[in-house]
């Protein structure tokens, strides 16, 4: 018997058109492998089974009606534990929200389900999309599906893990530093980050509200393009989302780099990348070369500034985002208390894990009266030159090419008892949300014992068709075996 | 040693909008609790904030009644803080660039001018309400005020007394009210102050150290707290102590204010540029459209009044001191074209009246016109003006017409001059000794001679005539 879980999106879709097999079937498939598989694996904290199959009877009776249905009709989807959904929990890996149900629809999840995608479960992530492993999960580790002993990386290791274990097709995840294309790159998949203010953030529980941007995660770069589709576009809730045309990025699905000019930013293969990482890089980079792009290194002075700015900004951000999470209205509450002070102080101790307490402290000491000038006004000086960098870079390319991450997944309980080196897992891709440009995660090769590299192709502003074009044409051009 | 007072206001004014300043529930006062809420109002995880364009337009309108410069870009902040009212744990606010700057207001007491200076006026959202839960002593949270839009208005330290603040309040309400961006119900809280003051050896350039008297919400709140903070200041230097700088809460009910933080407890806000909106950017046109379209102001209202309908400046003032009663003043003038008519019956009954029945004067039991219509019963002379204050007492308890009022009781008044001869023969020969006595020259003869018969006509008879009459049959 064919396995359901081992197609496509769109080619799923083509078998519903097709009437080849039904939603509730392909529900069902996942279902199993997800009881079958996410033992091992453990992408996802919540599985929706039942609305799922429920959902996917609808979808299979307006398929049989014969309405006309969008491209992701009833395409099963896992979503990362940070975007609210009514009626199914949204932990963001916290104890703080372990029984937290959102009184309302995040505006991306609204979108899914109009377009009839059908959400089968929510995923794993490290606490409040803080880390780059998903160990800092308040309530048990992910593991690489590649191999079981590494990280799937983070902070949207469930989202990566779970395509990349084919126990969904598509996924979301959200991505303040790297968080979508640091576990793609890991896990072998595709990830997207969309330009700042592309996808609504109405619902994505803050982290960092001026970096936060959530993106889709597939096994090849259609389905990206046809899921950013669905959730992109200019949402009134979000006064920060762009007020911009709505675009097709299908039409960018283009086999052709032919003229296009690709920079490769020397600063992104210095100190602490892997020579294998390096080399697959490179590799990548002839390959375009070969496809027809002219191909020239370049550089973003910039760069190794932004690491430390976007740790401030972050921070500075998560500190006052992360006081909702008080214990007066919602989530965890102390039970060791007689006063207010204690409500909040042994709430906030017991709820919050180590790291998301260690950055609301980073983030609450660079706001202070006195310090401000030093951390955050400089860090956001320091934003302004790497933005700068960014553009004048692009007036020379029209794509700037890097490793995704500087070494491949790393053994799980290797890096979490060491957060410095823990945050220069993100070193290539947080300039990246600084500049709020766009990039994707592509898989460019493997290392020795056989765990994905990813490469990181940069756009400007709003650009993300050239993007998906030229991860695209890398994609059908290099031997799935090479990758 | 004798000292100056030197006090500084901070406003606090809710605006008027029907909603929120960062979502769309509504800004009714009341309501049960928490039903005026929504994931954003309420600080649900992932909700964010649109700013509430009415409420820019109104900041611009109150900056511009009151002299500020209009900042053509300016920005939000989030100030840091917990507390249970505050669901965000972050207040919305303006730090560094608040929309309006440099303005001033005059203001006058006892006769003298003086221009208070205002440093800013920028806007913010509400906190919710904190209640005591009698019936399992804890505390309960009503969000239905969070995210009221405020602006705050915070003045220069320019007053030197009690009176002056009051003036500066009443002076900084009226101009609210007339602009309409504020209902300014200060028993509800629409409109609160925060007192800093310090007093200073007279002639010193020095400010001394001043401390802040939160949330006073009436008139004479604010005056008892600053006496009571001037004795207590003074009390303190004179002994020899030193008056720390700290946030002070006044007990209105005892008379008393208390310590509530000093400068070592004070928060530290953390203010930063709230990333979930945009700088706002204000346009010329925009500016100029809202300034085109301001309405007239007190200040302007007044020197009409006196210019052009020759009021008394003592009367003019009172007429516009609020929008309200300026406002009842201009239906009644022009329903009966007689402004100082009008302006008395206000001076004498209606400011009673409303004091007597605790009501605004826009809630008054009788309408502008028929006010007018009792001034035109006087005027066509249907009615003598002794009647008239019975017609105008009828019209407090009934909201009756005028009109009606006299039809129904019949007293419509006596102009026919042989009815009234008939009451002044009989009248004067009645009285010999009163005739006698305003022969021999006592003219107050003459005022008993009207009375007994008006008496005799049950108030109804034309004055005019009547004396007139009276007069004729004496000489």
């Amino acid at each position: 018997m064919r396995d359901l879980t081992a197609y496509k999106a769109h080619e799923l879709n083509k078998m519903y058109q097709n009437k080849e097999v039904t939603v509730p079937e392909v529900i069902k498939a996942y279902i199993e492998k997800i009881k079958r598989d996410d033992g091992a694996i453990k992408a996802y904290i919540t599985l929706c089974e039942d609305s799922a199959l429920k959902r996917a009877e609808e979808i299979q009776a307006r398929f049989d009606a014969g309405e006309k249905m969008g491209p992701l009709a009833g395409i099963p989807i896992a979503v990362k534990d940070n975007i609210c959904t009514k009626g199914i929990k949204t932990t963001c890996a916290s104890k703080m929200l372990e029984n937290f149900i959102s009184p309302y629809d995040a505006t991306v999840t609204k979108k899914l389900d109009e377009e009839g995608l059908i959400i089968i479960g929510k995923t794993n992530m490290d606490e409040f999309a803080m880390g780059g492993s998903t160990e800092n999960s308040a309530f048990f580790k992910t593991h690489n599906p590649v191999n079981l002993n590494k990280v799937p990386g983070g902070s949207s290791g469930g989202s990566a893990a779970a395509v990349s274990g084919h126990l969904a097709p598509v996924s979301l995840g959200s991505d303040t530093g790297g968080s979508i294309r640091q576990p793609a790159a890991f896990c072998g998949v595709v990830g997207l980050k969309p330009t700042y203010g592309l996808v609504s953030r109405y619902g994505l529980v803050a982290f960092a509200s001026s970096l936060d941007q959530i993106g889709p995660i597939a096994n090849d770069v259609t389905d990206i393009a046809t899921l950013l589709n669905v959730i992109a576009g200019h949402d009134e809730m979000d006064s920060t989302s762009a007020n911009i045309e709505k675009k097709d990025y299908t039409l960018a699905l283009v086999n052709d780099v032919k003229g296009l000019r690709i920079g490769v930013p020397r600063e992104f293969f210095g100190e602490g990348v892997s020579e294998e990482v390096r080399e697959a890089v490179s590799k990548a980079v002839e390959q375009f070369r070969a496809l027809g792009a002219t191909v020239s290194e370049c550089s973003l002075p910039a760069t190794d500034y932004a690491l430390p700015a976007y740790y401030i900004i972050a921070c500075a951000e998560a500190s006052a985002n992360l006081g909702r999470f008080d214990g007066i209205r919602y989530g965890y509450r102390t039970k060791n208390y007689e006063n207010l002070q204690d409500i909040y102080r042994n709430s906030r101790s017991e709820g919050f894990g180590e790291e998301v307490k260690r950055r609301i402290i980073l983030g609450t000491y660079v706001l202070s009266s006195g310090y401000y000038d030093a951390y955050y006004k400089k860090a956001q000086k320091v934003r302004t030159i790497v933005k700068k960098g960014f553009d004048k870079a692009f007036e020379d390319y029209d794509i700037l090419l890097t490793p995704t991450a500087p070494t491949v997944a790393f053994d799980i309980g290797s890096k979490i008892n060491n957060p410095l080196e823990m945050y220069m897992t993100d070193i290539l891709t947080v300039s990246i949300n600084v500049a709020g440009v766009p990039a994707i995660s592509v898989p460019c090769g493997k290392d020795k014992e056989g765990m994905p590299i990813g490469m990181q192709l940069i756009g400007k502003h709003f650009n993300e068709e050239t993007v998906i074009r030229a991860a695209y044409t890398y994609e059908q051009n290099v031997k799935k075996e090479e990758v | 040693m004798e000292y100056e007072v030197v006090i500084g206001l901070e406003v606090h004014a809710e605006l008027s909008t029907k909603t929120k300043i960062y979502c769309g529930c509504s800004t009714e006062f009341g309501g049960a609790p928490n039903t005026h809420c929504c994931p954003v109002c309420t600080g649900m995880p992932g909700a964010l904030p649109v700013l509430n364009e009415k409420v820019v337009e109104y900041a611009v309108k109150a900056g511009l009644a009151t002299g500020c410069t209009i900042a053509r870009e300016s920005k939000q902040d989030r100030k840091n803080y917990f507390y249970p009212d505050t669901p965000r744990a972050y207040q919305i606010s303006q730090f560094d660039l608040p929309l309006c700057e440099h303005g001033k207001i005059d203001i006058n007491t006892d006769g003298l001018e003086k221009t208070i200076g205002i440093t800013r006026i920028h806007i913010e959202d509400d906190a919710g309400k904190l209640a005591h839960d009698n019936y399992t002593g804890g505390t309960l949270v009503d969000l239905n005020r969070a995210g009221v839009p405020l602006i705050e208005i915070v003045s220069e330290p320019d007053m030197r007394s009690a009176a002056e603040a009051v003036a500066y309040v009443e002076k900084l309400k009226g101009i609210l009210e007339y602009i309409g961006v504020s209902d300014c119900k200060m028993q509800e809280g629409s409109l609160r102050a925060d007192v800093n003051l310090s007093l200073r050896p007279v002639g010193s350039e020095k400010f001394g150290t001043r401390t802040e008297t939160k949330n006073l919400n009436s008139f004479r709140a604010i005056a008892r707290s600053i006496e009571f903070e001037i004795a207590r200041q003074k009390e303190v230097l004179e002994s020899g102590g030193t008056v720390y700088q700290e946030t002070r809460r006044w007990d209105d009910e005892k008379g008393e204010g208390y310590a509530m933080r000093t400068k070592e407890e004070a928060h530290d806000y953390r203010y930063f540029p709230e990333p979930d909106l945009m700088p706002i950017r204000l346009s010329e046109e925009y500016i100029h459209h809202i300034e085109e379209h301001l309405p007239e102001l007190p200040e302007s209202r007044k020197a009409r009044y006196m210019n052009e309908l020759g009021l008394p400046e003592y009367d003019a003032g009172i007429l516009t001191s609020s929008k309200h009663l300026s406002d009842f003043f201009e239906a009644a003038t022009a329903a009966c074209g007689n402004a100082k008519a009008v302006s008395n019956w206000i001076m004498v009954d209606i400011i009673r009246v409303a004091r007597e029945l605790g009501v605004e004067y826009d809630a008054l039991p009788f309408t502008p016109v028929q006010l007018a219509g009792l001034i035109k019963l006087i005027d066509n002379g249907t009615i003598s003006s002794k009647i008239a204050k019975e017609v105008f007492e009828e019209m407090v308890n009934t909201s009756k017409d005028p009109e009606k009022i006299v039809e129904e009781k019949g007293l419509v008044q006596i102009s026919d001059e042989s009815a009234i001869k008939e009451v002044v023969d009989r009248i004067v020969a009645a009285n010999p000794q009163s005739v006698a006595d305003y022969k021999a020259g006592k003219d107050r003869a003459l005022g008993f001679l009207v009375g007994q018969c008006m008496k005799e006509m049950k108030g109804k008879g034309n004055p005019q005539i009547l004396n007139k009459l009276i007069l004729e049959h004496l000489q």
